[in-house]
């Protein structure tokens, strides 16, 4: 017992240090070397201001942009500090709840949509942070950007295709279009510039 | 004994009457807190009964009738239970009557030394104590288990045994037990007895037909765990309903919380009352069987252990082959005509009652139609077998016949002045290289040839073997027979392995290196020399017309004496198990339609949603119930009869078994429920009870 | 049920089974001590531990001298956990200067991680400091893990020695564990995750002013605060180490976990990779690698209908949507069905699969909102736990787990054909029956009891520590509520860790009743595993022969899956039918 418990504290010890810090110290300099833009967070610059993660989404409210999912995260939508999801049931009646007010607000912002309301467009996602939407969401959206930016519906729905991913090895995952991506090339296109994406990190 | 049991019917009216009265003596909580399965259905029938009485008394949102039903009910899945095991317990019970009736006070007479003329006392046989020598005369009935220490005498043996016809018991050898309570029908014999009162055979025996000594198996045990380990979660998943349903009613805001009385009966249709109820039954007529077969087995353990054997240890004599070598065939010698030689053999043959003289005889009769004559009318003398000489024969008229082994009537030819002719060697040397033993006739000087003995296989017994190994038990022969003899037979026998010129201390080591392996080693034994061996072997059958100390080494004893018994053990240890777990399987896979019985039904109020679960369309909730918990009564008593009978034991692989099982008994036991408890719902309907 | 789904999980068991094989030989032969290469790299590493640390790794120990090391070792890691969660306010690697992390949930916490379930009271990025993940959660992450598959390869040496006294030396398969098998893997996996966009580094929190600024009204804001951290190594240990224990909050959902469905399913193969592979190790170190393969099919038996409901349930969307006459076919350009708590790049079918692998093995980490699932959707996960984690399961455990079912289903076909049932040659008597019915009983107990307690108040309502109101627990009414109870209690109870998150569980009454029940889970099965193992490496092996069952058969795997589930069915469907299967019922007949 005595020796037992020297033997397992010192082990613990030793491999404290190399499970604890030698690994994820090791992990960190390989990654810093190798993949520096993607290690610290996929960071988008404009300016030298950092405009947000490629990776996390962010709320869009304004008529010009493409809107995202839902967010539950709390006290505001997609507060990076407290990821997570809305957690409601399948039965849950402050889900119809929400859905509905989803529905009606989508409804009223979109007078002239040709399509039915997509469903990821009145469900919340997993963490709050979801940076897509589904190909369907996009062009739901495609009328009313148009219309608030003055652009022609085709070149919205151009610039929709362009940012659109499909399955990786056309197998997995699903069609998704970032919208930082597609947001940030609608302003970038009204101000007539290209936008491209950014590789340095810092 | 055995012929009384045997013809006795499952369902004998007095056996029923006893078993019944018996099923009611059972409930005293003392026995049933043994039986954790049947401990909870005794504890939920009384806790039921008061529900019953305070809804009659106090009224209740129950009705009363329906409570007291459910709790009749469970009163009855008890009783039912206790049916089983009483029923199991009175056909031993029946038999052990038969035995006691032996066991009547006999007067013993005590000598004072091991001398038949020393001084001598009557007393009775209750106060005789181990080692006290004692005389029985004609007419007297043995007093206790003992050792013949002098005298022959024949001994009826027909209450132990069944058997009618007389033994011959003598001192030394292998024939010198006696067993208390049979009769001396001639002659005298001083026995040493070996048991004091109360241990003797009989008791044992007694005991252990009745049940009341019988202690629970290795097996028995931990399936007992299993079902305790099932009776708890079952608890717990059963009491906890009331906190969850409680919590349903209010978040869903109508109906009531199940009652006390649901949460009991769903409960006791759930444990597996019907193996629990049953397992002691099992047990008790697993015992029957082996006794009804006429072997009494000192523990269940034994029992037990015999379905698990790898290797059977067989003797070749009596058991592989029928106890004597018999004449196949006559080889004349060079210039010795086939019929002199067969007429000579039969001369030399007449007067040897031996088994192989007889087969001489009836062959020479048989296939070259030689008709027996009389050894006397021809005026001749029979010359015995000696060991000087090793031969046997006649003396006819000056003519000198003789038979025996080769080198035995070599010499007895070359002392008339004669020369055996190298054919008759060599012929000889060919019948004992293919396993049987050659017999050299001859007459005076002349060597006339030679008669082919031969170990005869029993019929069937190569099948027996074929299915043995097909169970995954290997057979192995043993004989005192050189090598080449022992092969040949084993061959012929279909055999895996034999032990030849078989010493006890080579049977012991070989017994031990098969255990080394891990293996389970059965074997059959008699003599005293066997007992070392048998002690060693983890399923010892003695026969019962062994010695004391092969008996008291084995943990069987046959009392048929038949060698071939191990077999039938086997497969009776194999079907006591295979009951076990075809009833537990069955009772486990009746669970998941008792749940669609019963869970739509008690929270029918609350989520009357669930009735879509209620796929067997029971009419009422509390007829859903009700049938349930009346199904899992009545499937007891269906099943009594597979529970004593034992499910029925094919020689098939351990794979193929448990296909056909599963699908009997679990796939079956799935559906059956769901069939049974709808039958007993349309019944309720149509009587008007629901 | 679309063609993608199915080719999906087609390439994903065949990804999987691929392994199983080169990786459980390898863990055979890093247990067995036989000669690899990594042993020739680090072998200077590990004997300067054992000496260090003065352990004679050629001694071995009898299980009780095992399970003492196991308890001690184990002791330690939870004291230091504890410690330094209470501690981290005053240590280094704190950039966001959180303080010490409350007392209830702090003992949470250290109990969730060193029992391998990573059960999350706490937010990640909100509550623990860079030290506190790496130093207190990656360290229990590593260890834990290397516990379970310790005590397992003691439970197989016992199956495959034959009368000896000892089972191994805990501290020599704890140390090749962690240094041959889960650090290299790790060190892989964690740089093709960052490769994919998972964070790691060490730096403060970036603050990112909002593209869309103009909304500034009241009620939104012009800032994002991304939080950072050394994720990507935390996470490759988590999902290979069947911990779960996420990073940030919202776990493998979040984006800087899983950016993309490549790393989505790398993960997702790391989660099953290790269970799966050491049903190998278990069929080499026994000598016959068909038992191994047997008890894997009877695991793929069980997972892929489940699977495969799972992601039909969930296809089918939920009532509440489709009355508000939203479409939820799947299309080109939509991943229709029930979207909710799910995340765009990985639909229905990455979200369902992902939330039967990850209950099936005893991982827990969630890529998606289980309480969100519909009824159907919700109950597969749920009941994969309450089955005893032995799908797959977790280190070890879960194996060690399912062996124990292939004792009881032994011992039934045992009977069943007429022999004292044996396993491997051994024979399975009282004292196995006994230990094995514990392991089996031990987890519905704490489940259902745990569940009967909360429902019965305690768990439901509690007071707000700031405003001192009380408020319920539950963000649901009805049948859901009893679910999200249920469900929580089946993680912890069978050291899984996922939840149904609509039920807050940081008070003190579920931190410290969660808390018991993992501990239970975990080393009231431990102890029992090892005292089995014991008894089995005494006995003799009995040789194999027609009358034996052969246990590698379609047959006997068909038997085991029955049992596995009726044992599972049985126990749970009363409660399942107050929960998910009302609410299922509930949904469609409106």
């Amino acid at each position: 017992m005595k020796s037992a418990l020297r033997s397992g504290l010192v082990l613990f010890l030793l491999l404290s240090l190399l499970t604890g810090a030698a690994y994820p110290g090791l992990v960190t300099l390989v990654a810093r070397v190798a993949f520096p833009h993607r290690a610290n967070g996929s960071l988008i610059l404009r300016d030298g201001h950092v405009q947000g993660s490629r990776l996390i989404g962010q709320p869009f409210r304004d008529a010009r942009y493409f809107w995202g999912r839902p967010s539950a995260t709390t006290p505001t939508p997609y507060n990076a500090l407290s990821s997570g999801g809305s957690n409601l049931g399948p039965t849950n009646p402050a889900q119809d709840k929400a859905v509905k007010a989803r529905l009606a607000e989508l409804h009223a912002a979109h007078p002239d949509a040709r399509i039915p309301v997509p469903v990821d467009l009145v469900t919340a996602s997993a963490s709050g942070l979801d940076p897509h939407i589904s190909p369907a969401a996009a062009q739901y959206q495609v009328p009313r950007v148009a219309r608030a930016r003055g652009l022609a519906e085709e070149r919205v729905l151009q610039l929709v295709r362009a940012c659109t991913e499909g399955r990786t090895l056309g197998l997995l995952g699903e069609p998704r279009v970032n919208l930082l991506r597609l947001n940030l090339t609608l302003d970038n296109t009204e101000r007539d510039a290209t936008f491209g994406v950014p590789h340095a990190g810092k | 004994m055995a012929a009384t049991s045997k013809s006795r019917r499952l369902f004998d009216s007095s056996l029923v009457r006893q078993a019944l009265a018996g099923s009611f003596r059972k409930l005293d909580p003392r026995r049933q807190v043994r039986n954790p399965v049947m401990f909870t259905v005794f504890v939920g029938s009384l806790l039921t009964s008061c529900l019953g009485i305070e809804s009659l008394l106090f009224g209740g949102h129950e009705s009363a009738g329906f409570v007291l039903s459910i709790s009749a009910w469970l009163w009855f899945t008890l009783i039912f239970a206790n049916f089983a095991e009483a029923l199991a317990e009175g056909r031993g019970k029946a038999q052990a009557d038969t035995l006691r009736k032996m066991k009547r006070d006999v007067e013993a007479k005590r000598l004072d030394a091991p001398d038949r003329n020393s001084a001598c006392r009557t007393m009775l046989a209750s106060q005789l104590r181990k080692g006290d020598v004692v005389l029985v005369e004609t007419g007297d009935l043995v007093p206790a288990d003992g050792e013949v220490i002098e005298g022959v005498a024949s001994v009826d043996e027909s209450a132990i045994t069944g058997e009618s016809a007389p033994v011959i018991r003598e001192s030394g050898g292998d024939r010198s037990s006696v067993t208390g309570g049979t009769r001396v029908l001639s002659d005298w014999l001083i026995v040493r007895v070996s048991t004091n009162p109360g241990e003797a055979f009989l008791d044992r025996m007694i005991a252990l037909v009745e049940g009341a000594k019988r202690q629970k198996t290795p097996n028995e045990i931990a399936l007992d765990i299993l079902l305790a380990a099932l009776t708890i979660v079952f608890l717990v998943a059963c009491t906890t309903l009331l906190p969850f349903s409680k919590y349903s009613v209010q978040t869903a805001g109508q109906g009531h919380p199940i009652t006390i009385s649901v949460v009991v009966a769903l409960l006791v249709c759930l444990i597996p009352t019907t193996i629990g109820g049953l397992l002691s039954a099992i047990g008790i007529a697993g015992m029957d069987r082996m006794i009804r077969s006429n072997v009494i087995a000192t523990s269940g353990r034994a029992v037990e252990a015999a379905g698990d054997v790898d290797v059977l240890l067989l003797d070749k004599t009596g058991t592989i082959t029928l106890g004597n070598r018999q004449a196949v065939e006559f080889i004349p010698a060079p210039g010795v005509d086939l019929d002199a030689l067969v007429d000579v053999a039969q001369l030399a043959s007449l007067a040897d009652e031996t088994p192989e003289g007889r087969s001489i005889v009836v062959l020479a009769k048989e296939k070259y139609g030689l008709r027996g004559r009389n050894v006397h009318e021809l005026g001749a003398t029979f010359v015995p077998f000696s060991a000087q000489t090793r031969l046997s024969g006649v003396q006819l008229d000056g003519r000198e016949i003789r038979k025996g082994e080769t080198e035995a009537v070599e010499a007895f030819v070359r002392q008339h002045g004669g020369q055996t002719a190298s054919e008759v060697r060599r012929a000889a040397e060919e019948i004992a290289k293919r396993g049987g033993t050659p017999l050299v006739v001859a007459e005076g000087g002349n060597a006339l040839g030679v008669v082919h003995l031969k170990d005869i296989v029993k019929g069937g017994i190569k099948e027996r073997f074929v299915q043995l190994r097909r169970m995954g038990i290997k057979t192995v022969m043993i004989t005192g027979d050189n090598p080449l003899t022992a092969a040949a037979i084993a061959a012929e026998a279909g055999v895996d392995d034999f032990l030849a010129q078989a010493t006890p201390e080579a049977k012991l080591k070989m017994i031990r290196s098969y255990q080394a392996e891990g293996r389970l080693v059965a074997m059959t034994g008699d003599g005293t020399n066997d007992s070392p061996a048998l002690a060693q072997a983890d399923v010892a059958v003695a026969m019962n017309s062994g010695t004391q100390a092969a008996k008291e080494a084995g943990n069987m004893v046959d009392l048929d004496s038949n060698p071939t018994k191990l077999i039938e053990i086997v497969e009776i240890g194999k079907q006591l198990l295979m009951t076990r777990g075809a009833l537990t399987t069955f009772s486990l896979a009746n669970d998941v339609a008792k749940y669609f019985a019963v869970i739509p039904a008690a929270f029918a109020s609350t989520y009357p949603v669930l009735g879509r679960l209620n796929v067997m369309r029971l009419t009422t909730p509390e007829s859903a119930v009700m049938s349930a918990v009346i199904f899992n009564a009545l499937i007891i008593v269906m099943l009594i009869p597979l529970a004593l009978r034992g499910v029925s034991y094919r020689p098939v692989g351990a794979e193929r078994l448990l296909r056909d099982h599963m699908l009997v008994y679990g796939l079956g036991g799935l559906f059956t429920p769901f069939i049974g408890i709808k039958v007993v719902d349309l019944f309720l309907f149509a009587v008007g009870l629901t | 049920m679309s063609t993608n789904a199915c080719l999906q999980l087609s390439l994903y068991l065949v990804v999987l089974l691929a392994c199983v094989k080169p990786l459980g030989a390898y863990m055979a032969r890093v247990y067995q001590g036989r000669p690899f290469v990594l042993d020739r790299v680090l072998g200077w590493l590990e004997r300067s531990l054992y000496r260090l640390a003065g352990v004679n790794d050629q001694a071995e120990m009898t299980w009780r001298q095992y399970a003492t090391a196991v308890l001690v070792f184990n002791g330690i890691g939870f004291l230091a956990l504890y410690a330094l969660l209470r501690l981290q306010g005053f240590l280094p690697l704190n950039p966001q200067k959180f303080g010490a992390v409350r007392p209830d949930l702090a003992f949470n916490t250290s109990v969730s991680f060193v029992t391998n379930t990573n059960w999350q009271s706490y937010g990640g990025e909100s509550s623990l400091s860079y030290l506190s993940q790496m130093l207190g959660l990656g360290v229990q992450n590593f260890v834990s893990a290397a516990t379970g598959m310790s005590v397992l390869v003691a439970l197989i040496r016992g199956l495959a020695r034959r009368s000896s006294e000892t089972i191994g030396n805990f501290w020599v398969d704890l140390t090749r564990s962690v240094l041959y098998i889960l650090l290299p893997l790790s060190l892989v996996l964690a740089l093709v995750l960052v490769s994919q966009g998972v964070v790691q580094n060490f730096r403060p929190y970036e603050r990112a002013s909002l593209i869309d600024s103009s909304g500034a009204e009241a009620n939104t804001v012009a800032e994002q605060t991304l939080p950072m951290g050394p994720a990507a190594s935390q996470i490759a240990i988590k999902q290979l180490g069947t911990n779960g224990g996420g990073f940030f909050n919202a776990n493998s959902s979040h984006p800087y976990e899983n950016p993309t469905p490549l790393s989505n399913f790398l993960q997702m193969l790391a989660i099953l990779l290790i269970p799966a592979a050491l049903c190998h190790t278990f069929g080499v170190m026994a000598g016959d690698t068909r038992q191994g393969r047997a008890i894997l099919a009877a695991m793929l038996a069980v997972f892929v209908p489940l699977a495969l409901g799972t992601v039909v349930a969930e296809q089918a969307g939920t009532s509440i949507l489709a009355k508000n006459g939203i479409s939820q076919r799947a299309s080109s350009s939509s991943p229709g069905g029930n979207m909710e708590g799910k995340e765009t790049r990985f639909g229905i079918t990455d979200s369902a699969l992902w939330a039967c692998a990850t209950t099936a093995a005893s991982n827990g980490c969630v890529n998606s909102m289980h309480d969100s699932f519909t009824p159907l959707g919700g109950l597969i996960p749920l009941w994969l736990m309450q089955l005893g984690e032995v799908v797959f399961g977790g280190m070890g455990s879960g194996l060690y787990g399912m062996l124990m079912f292939v004792v009881v289903a032994v011992f039934v076909a045992g009977l069943m054909v007429g022999r004292t049932p044996e396993y491997l040659g051994k024979k399975i008597e009282v004292y196995e029956m006994k230990m094995a019915s514990l392991i089996i009983l031990i987890p519905p107990l704490l489940v259902l009891i745990g569940t009967a307690v909360a429902v019965s108040g305690p768990g439901l309502a509690a007071r707000d520590r700031d405003t001192g109101t009380v408020a319920a627990l539950s963000n649901t009414p009805g049948a859901h509520g009893f679910t999200e109870i249920l469900y929580t209690y089946s993680s912890t109870g069978n050291n899984n860790g996922s939840a149904f998150s609509g039920l807050s569980t940081d008070v003190p009454f579920y931190n410290l009743t969660l808390a018991v029940a993992m501990l239970a889970a975990r080393f009231w099965l431990i102890i029992p595993i090892l005292a089995v193992a014991g008894s089995l490496a005494r006995k003799k092996s009995a040789p194999q022969s027609a009358g034996t069952l052969p246990t590698h058969t379609p047959l006997f795997v068909g038997l085991l899956v029955c049992v596995v589930l009726l044992v599972g069915a049985l126990t749970f469907v009363p409660a399942l039918a107050l929960g998910p299967i009302v609410e299922q019922l509930q949904m469609t007949s409106h």
